[in-house]
């Protein structure tokens, strides 16, 4: 099974826990082969089975309540968050510390944020796998990234105070 | 300095999604602001720590096994090349190989073509176009005896507008082979013939290259491509009288 680490990896991050993900995995691929034949050779196949486990974890109970709402544009509300967790302020390495700013982010900004610098995706890319224009994948990432270095400035004032 | 502007494009160079012009015009600025080299320096650094602290979760052992199972649940004995979850693996690996290998020789193809182009223009551009001047296909086949590892036909051109003008030995990946000049009103058109159309599909495929229409086939160990600022269809009609030449 191609890109299966990879994939259970991303399944980790998206469902925040390794039971949920490999549940979601399993399903991922079971829908990937029942649906080979409605893949269309030529098209990037990576970007097509990342949106399937995405849609598959998109349509679950727990990605439901977690995706939130999207507003019109396609573009998530930057949470306005008052403090910058423990896991944050207290991690130790710098590791630690972007883990738990990950887990912190609002999913859509994780998921992108990994697919651009984890997966090394292309912006034409992801904007296949999540389904989004690629205006959209921009302005998303630039969001995430903000959001982002905010939560890890906040540890460097926290240590500083 | 207001560098806003600036920095508002950094991510998308730092992901190299920037424009080769917008991306040459932002390492200038770099090399000019230290403000914006070191917000480029930070960033860059938060994508490589971003990369190694993502890569977090393995898979347990067993798990692909059991999703392989899971997806083909009745494997039979022995019939393991029948598993639904092995073939589109292998349908998976095969298509991966497939496309890059159509990429490279797509890739290899054009750049043939496109030195068949360059050959084309610097013969029409030469003082000397042709090594060997004549409308005479029996003197210029003969020509290239001794200087080609092979042979070919040319056309019987009475009773068609194309007259041949000569020949030329070139030579494309360290291949020898001819190129015959033939002119269309007021057209030229180069012919050039190859052995070993390993990289040539056997069926005559026409596309343009830089404007010039190019028409190219193999046929009996030899690779044939027509180039010329003449229309597709005096290309092709000039490929049809070399390829019934050949088959003769």
């Amino acid at each position: 099974m191609p890109l299966f680490s990879q994939l259970y990896n991303f399944a980790c991050w998206l469902a925040g826990d390794r039971a949920a993900a490999e549940d979601l995995v399993q399903e991922a691929y079971l829908k990937a082969y029942k649906g080979f034949a409605s893949y269309r050779q030529g098209t990037n196949f990576r970007a097509w089975i990342y949106r399937i486990l995405r849609n598959t974890y998109l349509t679950s109970q727990a990605g439901l309540s977690a995706m939130g709402s999207l507003d019109e544009s396609g573009e998530v509300a930057e949470p306005e968050t008052a403090e910058t967790p423990e896991s944050i302020l207290l991690a130790a390495r710098e590791q630690d510390r972007i883990q738990a700013a990950l887990e912190t982010l609002p999913v859509h900004y994780r998921e992108i944020i990994l697919l651009c610098d984890l997966e090394e995706m292309s912006y034409h890319e992801i904007s296949q796998a999540l389904g989004i224009p690629i205006g959209t994948v921009m302005s998303r990432l630039s969001r995430a990234r903000h959001a982002m270095r905010r939560l890890l400035s906040r540890h460097e004032e926290g240590a500083s105070r | 300095m207001n560098c806003t502007l600036w920095k508002d494009q950094l991510d998308a160079y730092l992901d190299g999604e920037l424009p080769d012009r917008d991306s040459a015009a932002m390492d200038e600025h770099l090399r000019s602001c230290s403000d914006c080299a070191s917000e480029a320096f930070r960033r860059m650094q938060m994508k490589r720590a971003t990369r190694a602290a993502a890569l977090r979760f393995t898979p347990p052992a067993g798990l692909r096994e059991k999703i392989e199972r899971s997806v083909a649940p009745k494997r039979r004995r022995l019939g393991f090349l029948k598993s639904p979850a092995l073939a589109f693996a292998v349908a998976l690996v095969l298509l991966a190989a497939v496309s890059a290998f159509v990429m490279v020789q797509r890739s290899e193809r054009e750049h043939v073509l496109a030195e068949f182009v360059d050959l084309h223009v610097s013969a029409l551009a030469s003082a000397n176009p042709v090594d060997v001047v004549s409308t005479d296909r029996h003197t210029v086949k003969p020509w290239f005896q001794g200087k080609l590892p092979f042979t070919f036909n040319l056309p019987e051109l009475e009773g068609t507008q194309y007259k041949l003008v000569g020949g030329k030995l070139v030579f494309s990946g360290h291949h020898p082979g001819a190129q015959l000049l033939f002119e269309l009103h007021k057209h030229e058109l180069s012919v050039f013939i190859l052995q070993n159309g390993e990289r040539v599909p056997a069926a005559p495929s026409s596309q343009t290259e830089d404007g010039f229409s190019v028409e190219s086939w193999s046929e009996n160990g030899l690779s044939c491509t027509v180039v010329s600022d003449a229309g597709a269809g005096d290309v092709h009609a000039l490929g049809e009288l070399i390829r019934t030449a050949n088959r003769r």
